[in-house]
This record gives C-alpha cells, structure tokens and sequence, in this order.
C-alpha cells in the first residue's frame, strides 16, 4: 500500500482554484492549495493552475512569490524529475510569451508564443470538445475521441512537444509534455470523467517516482 | 468543431432548490448539490445555480452550496443572483464556482462588469440579459431587471454590444415573454442579440419541449440552451435532451 500523494496546488489569488484541489482529493491525493515555499518543497507534485488573462495570472504569479518556485519546479519535471501539471492559463505560462499580453514573460520552459484563436470562430471557446491524442500516459484510459472543456481565447503552438489537439476553427494546441512536465489547456478538473481520469493518471505517474 | 451545451438551472431559495422537483430514489429532492450531482451523471454539461433569495445575509448559505457542490460535481458551474461586488464574486469562485452571472447589478453598474473582468478574466463573467419585446426600442427588444418587473428603457440589442465591450465572456439571455409559458424560446430575440455578439450566447426562458432546444440552436443560432422545469418535472432527462439535438444534426457531447 502506498500513501496518498502529496499535492501542492499553487495559490496565487486567481478565481476558482478549489475545483483542482477538490478533485485531486476526490481522486484520493493529499491536495492543499498553498503559497508556502517549504510545502511545496515537500510535495511529490506540483499543479499550476490559472484563468483569466495571461498577463493577470503572470503578475498575481509575481505577487504571490511563486514565479521562481513553479519555473524550478516545471524545469525539474521536464528533466524527469517530481511531477507538475499546468491547467489552461497555467499551461500558457509555460510558453515564453502570450500575444494576448505582449509585455509580460512567461514562464519559457517551453520555446514559443501563445497566440489567439482562429478569427472565424468565437472568442472563447467556452465548450467541451473532443481530443485527438498520441500515445502518452496523461490519456490512458481515454477513449479515442473523448471529450472535455475548454475555456480559452488563446493557445499554445503546436509543436513536437504538443500530445493532444482539438479543433476549433483548426487545430488547437490540447495538451503538452516533456517527460514529467505535463500540461493542458483544457479543464481536466471540470471535465467529467475523462478530465478525472487525466488527473488520476498524474496521480499514477506521481506514485511511480 | 462547435458543440451545443445543455445546461440545467437550479433555483436555489435559502440553500434548497425551488420549482419542483420530481426526480426518483433522490434521498433529499430540495437539495441543490444532490441534484447537481445528478445532472452531471446524467450528462449536462454545464450548470447554472440561480440564488433567488439573493439578500445580503443570506450569502453564506450558498457559498456553502457551492463549497459543497466544488467537493462532487466536476462540471463547470455558474452563480447569479446578488452578486454586486468584486468581493461577492470573489467570495464565490474561491469557494469554487468557475462563473458568475450579474444582471441587475449590471445595469445599475455597468463598470462593474470591467472590473470583474479584469480581477478574474472575462471567461469567469457572464451577464444575464432580460428582455422583453418593446415596440419602443431600435431593435423591438427592451432590457428589464428584477425579475422582468422593471423597464430599463435600454435597447437589448444595444445593451449586449456594451457589456461585450465592458468585458462581459458570455452573455445569457432570457426572454421575459416566454419565461415560464413553454411554448419556446423567442426565436427572433435570439437571432436579434446574437447576431452581432462575439462570445458565446445562452437562450433561456419558455422552454416545453426537447424541440424547443433544437429550435433554440438551429434557428436562433445560440451556443448553449438553459432549461429548468422540463428536466426539474422528470419530464425529460438531459440524455433524451441531447439524443433529440443529435437526431437533429447538431454537435453535442454525447452520454457516455
């Protein structure tokens, strides 16, 4: 038998950060949202979560002293080491920048810009939708084609890191990964089933360091 | 692609659900998180709690409805009803609602809308608009608050440019004609409001049939459909729902 995971959901302010740490703990994890530096030092992952626009979440991240600790923390799990997932504006922050908020940096553990959606569609996809995947450990157990929500206005690019897309007016970055880093855009803590399912695989990769 | 969201909405007074509710081996009928629980097994994919009671001292009581409901439904779920302040939407989504929905508050003060905006993103921001037809205004269609009791003297159609532009993310329109007559929505309001909004459109108000909601998506051009009683009665379950809008030719996420 194993304990239950720790997991530190980060809190820096923004809207609703309950929903992650409620089904985390649904999920049976030891969820506690927290801006201490030495708790979540102590946790075997790490959850990024964010709403609202790009720039907000990149300074409430600031001004909750958090920046440094969820950049080190994601640097770690894309080298292999403890788990962290990013939830939408959390996995934006991922990327260098944001064309929704030019003057603000995000968090560049991976290369690129977030740009906005296609024109043709509405702004923002406020919808579930359904995910093409490649194999990766983050869907197991998901059925091809399975859906799940979005929230969104801007996205990822797609590049070789990119392991789920949806389309929404054309294909849109879903999901990212770089060995322990794993991250997506759309709400696994809101999407039913399926999102759980994501979050229990995080829970599974964490019991397996 | 795009899908069509079926959303139910629970009038909740003093933390228990109002209207009627008729669902079987529920334990508690009245209470709101039960029946949440319930709406999402059953495949909704989005719900909205409407606190009609909405008076100051009796905030808290659905804070706790929301805290409770954040620990089981894993569906995203909005708040109206006497919301006011960036503070009592703060309250609310801390407690882990994912949106709130202002109405009056809104056109009492439009900044408000911005400022919620700008505090939690517009995506958590969805305005309530009650209309009523009105012979008076540009586009026949006149903003009411309280319930549909009060006139405006504010054009609907108008109205929804500027609480876009305030920063509003969704807009939720209910026509006070049909509010409650089941005979379906107004499907000219919906095509009036939404052909010149650019997020995302809930139709709401006099729904009595599983075609009322084909209608509402095909013809009025909305991207969700909110309905109460005819889920609430027993009369329909949200899996008959989306069965009809799929037979329809509509994009809807189906029930596993």
């Amino acid at each position: 038998m194993t304990s239950s995971p720790r997991i530190a959901v980060l809190d820096y302010g923004i809207g609703n950060l309950r929903s992650a740490q409620k089904a985390l703990e649904h999920l049976g994890a030891q969820a506690e949202l927290t801006a201490d530096h030495q708790q979540i030092a102590a946790a075997d992952a790490v959850v990024l979560p964010g709403v609202g626009a790009f720039g907000r979440c990149v300074e409430a991240l600031a001004q909750a002293e958090l920046t440094e600790v969820a950049h080190q923390a994601a640097i770690e799990a894309s080298q292999g080491g403890r788990p962290f997932i990013g939830i939408c504006v959390g996995m934006q922050m991922l990327f260098s920048t944001s064309s929704e908020s030019p003057n603000q940096q995000g968090l560049a553990v991976f290369p690129g810009q977030v740009g906005p959606l296609a024109d043709d569609v509405k702004h923002p996809q406020m919808q579930w939708n359904q995910l093409e995947f490649s194999a990766h450990p983050m869907f197991a157990g998901l059925s091809k084609n399975d859906w799940v929500y979005f929230v969104h206005g801007y996205a990822g690019p797609i590049t070789e890191h990119t392991v789920a897309t949806c389309d929404y007016g054309g294909p849109v970055c879903a999901a990212v990964a770089q060995k322990n880093l794993w991250a997506t855009q759309f709400h696994p803590e809101k999407s039913g089933t399926a999102g759980l399912t994501v979050l229990n695989n995080f829970l599974d990769e964490t019991a397996g360091q | 692609m795009k899908s069509i969201r079926v959303i139910p909405c629970l009038d909740v007074h003093q933390g228990r659900v109002v209207k009627g509710v008729n669902f079987v081996n529920l334990r508690d009928a009245g209470d709101p998180v039960e029946l949440a629980a319930r709406y999402d097994q059953e495949g909704a994919d989005e719900l909205i709690f409407l606190d009609i009671t909405a008076s100051s001292d009796e905030r808290n009581t659905m804070v706790e409805v929301v805290r409770r409901t954040a620990e089981e439904v894993f569906i995203p779920f909005t708040v109206g009803g006497g919301i006011r302040s960036v503070e009592d939407a703060r309250q609310i989504l801390r407690a882990g609602a994912d949106k709130v929905s202002i109405n009056t508050a809104a056109v009492d003060s439009p900044a408000l809308i911005s400022e919620l905006a700008q505090e939690f993103g517009s995506q958590c921001v969805v305005v309530s608009v009650d209309a009523r037809r009105s012979s008076e205004m540009p586009s026949g269609f006149e903003v009411f608050i309280h319930g549909g009791r009060t006139a405006t003297g504010r054009d609907a159609v108008a109205w929804v440019e500027e609480v876009v532009q305030r920063g509003a993310g969704e807009i939720m329109q209910t026509s006070m004609d049909r509010d409650g007559t089941r005979d379906g929505f107004d499907l000219e309001m919906l095509q009036a409001l939404g052909a010149n909004c650019p997020v995302p459109l809930i139709a709401s108000g006099g729904v009595g049939s599983l075609e009322h909601l084909v209608d509402g998506a095909k013809l009025g051009g909305v991207d969700a459909v909110l309905a109460a009683s005819i889920f609430h009665f027993g009369e329909h379950t949200i899996a008959e729902a989306k069965q009809t809008m799929a037979q329809a030719g509509l994009v809807v996420r189906p029930i596993v």
